[in-house]
């Protein structure tokens, strides 16, 4: 626990308008990570294509895990793929939010029983704090998944450090 | 070419290699061969003038408990004809030489079915892993793979 956490930890009006400043700052320009992982990432590519535009609510893809600050998985994760998904989220800055796109990554998806190659849902090996479920989930439940991540963003608090 | 002459010109050439013609197979027709004899009879196939068959289509594996076998699916793009060659080798010693150096498509389907199968191909000029993860271990299209518990610290069962 720092000083400023300390001096903080009720929040008082400075605390909580700059909380919400902050968190609307970073809930309306969600950087994304842009790969993907299998056919998930088809529709992940429709929903950010003009259609769906998810380029509206500030989600622009990133070539570089520097620069993001959500890491969308789209796909099957193989364990091939799991130690290079994890140096990943590990290079991206804090704070950083995991969208778990698609059964796969969820759990397994069809690959659950005789997969011997995937990693049985990606949260064995990083935080998710949003799984999307579907196979593949339509772009407008990855935006529904996106906004229920908006919400938790809005809901922080430099105060509490979040989960 | 029919099946039918080519088995029977095959069969002139390479007498004892050739081990069984199945013209009445479900599907294609196809002939067994000696492995050792694979690398020549590839040869003929390719530079015989009647035959010229100068595409290899795909590369199996297959696992018959045992033995461990490998298809080829052969082409004509000239001739317009097919051909399905199988060789089989015992699974404690799954060696086959590579015909890579025949058809240069054999070396990438050579180094899978060498990845998923654990077939040797002898003679192939890099002979490595290309789906799996090289620190991998076994071979996993094999009928008595295990899954394994842990692969490099993460959980691999549901
Ligand atoms: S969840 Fe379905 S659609 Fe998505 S990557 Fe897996 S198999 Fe493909």
């Amino acid at each position: 626990m720092g000083l400023l956490d300390k001096q903080f930890e009720k929040s008082n009006v400075l605390v909580t308008s700059l909380d919400s400043l902050l968190n609307w700052a970073r809930l309306s320009s969600l950087y994304q990570m842009q790969f993907g992982l299998a056919c998930c990432a088809i529709e992940m590519m429709a929903a950010s294509a003009s259609n769906f535009d998810m380029m509206r609510f500030g989600v622009i893809p990133r070539a570089t895990p520097r620069q993001v600050d959500v890491m969308i998985v789209s796909g099957t994760v193989t364990l091939k793929m799991a130690s290079r998904i994890k140096r990943l989220y590990d290079q991206m800055p804090e704070p950083r939010y995991v969208l778990s796109m698609g059964s796969c990554s969820n759990c397994g998806g069809p690959y659950w029983e005789h997969g011997y190659h995937v990693l049985k849902g990606v949260d064995r090996v990083i935080p998710v704090d949003v799984y999307i479920p579907g196979c593949p989930p339509r772009p407008e439940a990855l935006i529904e998944g996106l906004m229920k991540l908006q919400e938790k963003v809005r809901n922080e608090s430099m105060a509490k450090k979040h989960a | 070419m029919t099946f039918q002459e080519i088995s029977e010109s095959l069969q002139k050439k390479f007498g004892e290699a050739v081990l069984l013609v199945k013209a009445d197979a479900a599907v294609d027709p196809f002939i067994v061969v000696a492995p050792q004899s694979i690398c020549d009879i590839a040869l003929f196939l390719r530079d015989d003038k009647a035959m010229q068959i100068d595409s290899l289509s795909c590369l199996s594996g297959v696992d018959r408990k045992g033995t461990l076998e490998v298809v080829y699916h052969l082409a004509s793009m000239t001739l317009k004809h097919k051909l399905v060659l199988k060789v089989s080798v015992p699974t404690d010693r799954p060696e086959v030489p590579s015909i890579e150096s025949v058809w240069k498509t054999a070396n990438w389907h050579e180094r899978e079915a060498y990845d998923l199968f654990g077939v040797m191909f002898t003679g192939h000029p890099d002979l490595r892993r290309i789906l799996l993860p090289y620190d991998w271990e076994g071979y996993p299209l094999r009928k008595d793979y295990e899954v394994p518990e842990f692969y490099n610290g993460m959980r691999v069962p549901y």
